[in-house]
């Protein structure tokens, strides 16, 4: 009698329940293989999203007994309580079907924070000779391998108690151009970051940094946004 | 105006920070023996450099504790800005009369 | 509803913070009332500080230097998060969490000896 894992899963949209399926239990396992499975050999209804599954483009991010995860990164044996998985789609987005949920807010926010690099150069002019180790280089370096997975979107309290709250994700990429010496209009980053439900919101509870699966530091940008609005507040607009 | 609001309580909590020390050092050293009238009073009235010390203080805390309670009321209430906003001012100018009223009285001013 | 996700230090700390404020916010009016009566009502006062005698409000004042101490501790890390640089992105000054409950343990303890010792 092989040894069987209980897996529950949510099924419907804002409206539904979860339902418990059963899988062998196996000595390598990720959720992700958990979940394909269940969908290819028991319930081809069930909606869920996948890519690489290698952990390098964030697609597979959903909350796995309780906290924002990558199932393609999670071995089962590392989150498995009492024998039993229970998968949720991402916590602070609308729900489409069962696991997949609407990130259209997500990349409104990203860009209403100023998210998107505009270039001063053309391919006329010779590219920009950026040092890697100047300060402002080594503060966005810190930022940039953000791949908007929407983990921290999702772990983030605030993100739920403030509509208006741009959220992690958005405030870092937002620091990232503020350091960027090749954006044309950094200011206009910090402003952004500064209106309400930008960085002010921030009240540094954490849990952003705490389920990043790249190990970046949202808490971290968002306090150099605050800091720099200080300095910008004291040396007049 | 948010940016100016988070700044303000930021700037009243950098004030506050070695007041709360003189504060706390007070307090510690004043139970000692058992709290009277006499002894407090005795301290404060007519002390300047305590009169000053609280009415910064309760000016710092009217405008410091008003806006963080407006940021709780926005976040686990749900309540809009219009009343969040009138509320934080309501409680802004309690502290501020009830905490000037005990400087005086404690200060001897009146 | 403390969920999984909130299950780490920097969310406690926050969630000490804020509460602590939250119960000090609703002190500080009484508190400044009570002084307030130092002014007409004297012997009001004087009642009040005989009453404050009673063990069960000294034990309720030593609950309210702990809410004190711990939110002027995690203030100011919160302050130092802020506006002081990082040594590294991924430092959130945790440590400062411990020491500040630590602190606010001392603080209270020597606010009781204070009370009960002398």
């Amino acid at each position: 009698m092989e040894k069987m894992l209980a897996v529950k899963i949510w099924r419907g949209e804002e409206d539904g329940e979860f339902v418990t399926y059963q899988v062998p239990s196996r000595e390598n396992q990720t959720v992700l293989d958990v979940v394909t499975e269940i969908q290819r050999q028991v319930d081809p209804t069930l909606a869920y999203r996948f890519s690489c599954r290698v952990g390098v483009c964030g697609s597979c991010a959903m909350t796995v007994n309780g906290k924002p995860r990558w199932t393609c990164r999670s071995h089962v044996k590392n989150v498995v309580k009492n024998n039993t998985i229970v998968l949720e789609p991402l916590r602070n987005m609308p729900r489409i079907k069962d696991l997949v949920v609407d990130m259209t807010e997500f990349f409104d926010k990203w860009k209403k924070a100023g998210g998107e690099f505009i270039g001063t150069r053309t391919r006329h002019e010779r590219p920009a000779l950026v040092d890697p180790a100047s300060k402002a280089r080594k503060q966005a370096d810190a930022a940039i391998e953000c791949i908007n997975c929407a983990v921290c979107y999702a772990a983030c309290d605030v993100v739920e108690w403030d509509k208006d709250y741009l959220g992690p994700a958005a405030l870092n990429r937002a620091w990232s151009l503020v350091n960027d010496e090749r954006h044309a209009d950094p200011k206009g980053v910090l402003e952004k970051s500064m209106a309400a439900g930008g960085c002010n919101s921030c009240h540094t509870q954490g849990s952003c940094m705490k389920h990043c699966p790249v190990g970046l530091s949202p808490t971290g940008s968002i306090a150099g946004l605050k800091k720099r609005s200080l300095f910008e507040f004291l040396g007049g607009k | 105006m948010e940016m100016k609001l988070f700044l303000l309580q930021r700037l009243t909590a950098m004030i506050m920070v070695p007041f709360i020390f003189v504060h706390i050092g007070v307090i510690i050293y004043a139970v000692r023996g058992g709290l009277s009238a006499e002894e407090i009073l005795g301290r404060t009235q007519g002390n300047g450099w305590w009169i000053a010390f609280y009415t910064l203080f309760v000016i710092s805390a009217s405008i410091h504790a008003p806006i963080g309670i407006r940021k709780v009321l926005r976040e686990w209430a749900g309540l809009s800005y219009t009343t969040v906003n009138l509320l934080a001012l309501a409680l802004g100018v309690l502290f501020l009369v009830l905490g000037l009223r005990a400087v005086v009285a404690v200060g001897g001013l009146a | 509803m403390i969920r999984s996700v909130h299950k780490h230090k920097a969310y406690f700390a926050f969630l000490g913070h804020r509460i602590s404020g939250l119960l000090l916010g609703i002190f500080l009016p009484i508190h400044f009332y009570v002084l307030g009566m130092a002014l007409e009502q004297t012997d009001q006062f004087d009642r009040f500080l005989k009453f404050s005698e009673l063990p069960g409000v000294k034990v309720a004042e030593w609950g309210l230097v702990l809410l004190l101490a711990i939110h002027l501790s995690f203030g100011l890390r919160i302050l130092v998060i802020e506006f002081v640089q990082w040594p590294t992105p991924g430092s959130i000054r945790l440590n400062w969490i411990s020491w500040g409950v630590v602190f606010s343990v001392i603080i209270g303890a020597v606010f009781l000896a204070g009370v009960f010792g002398s």
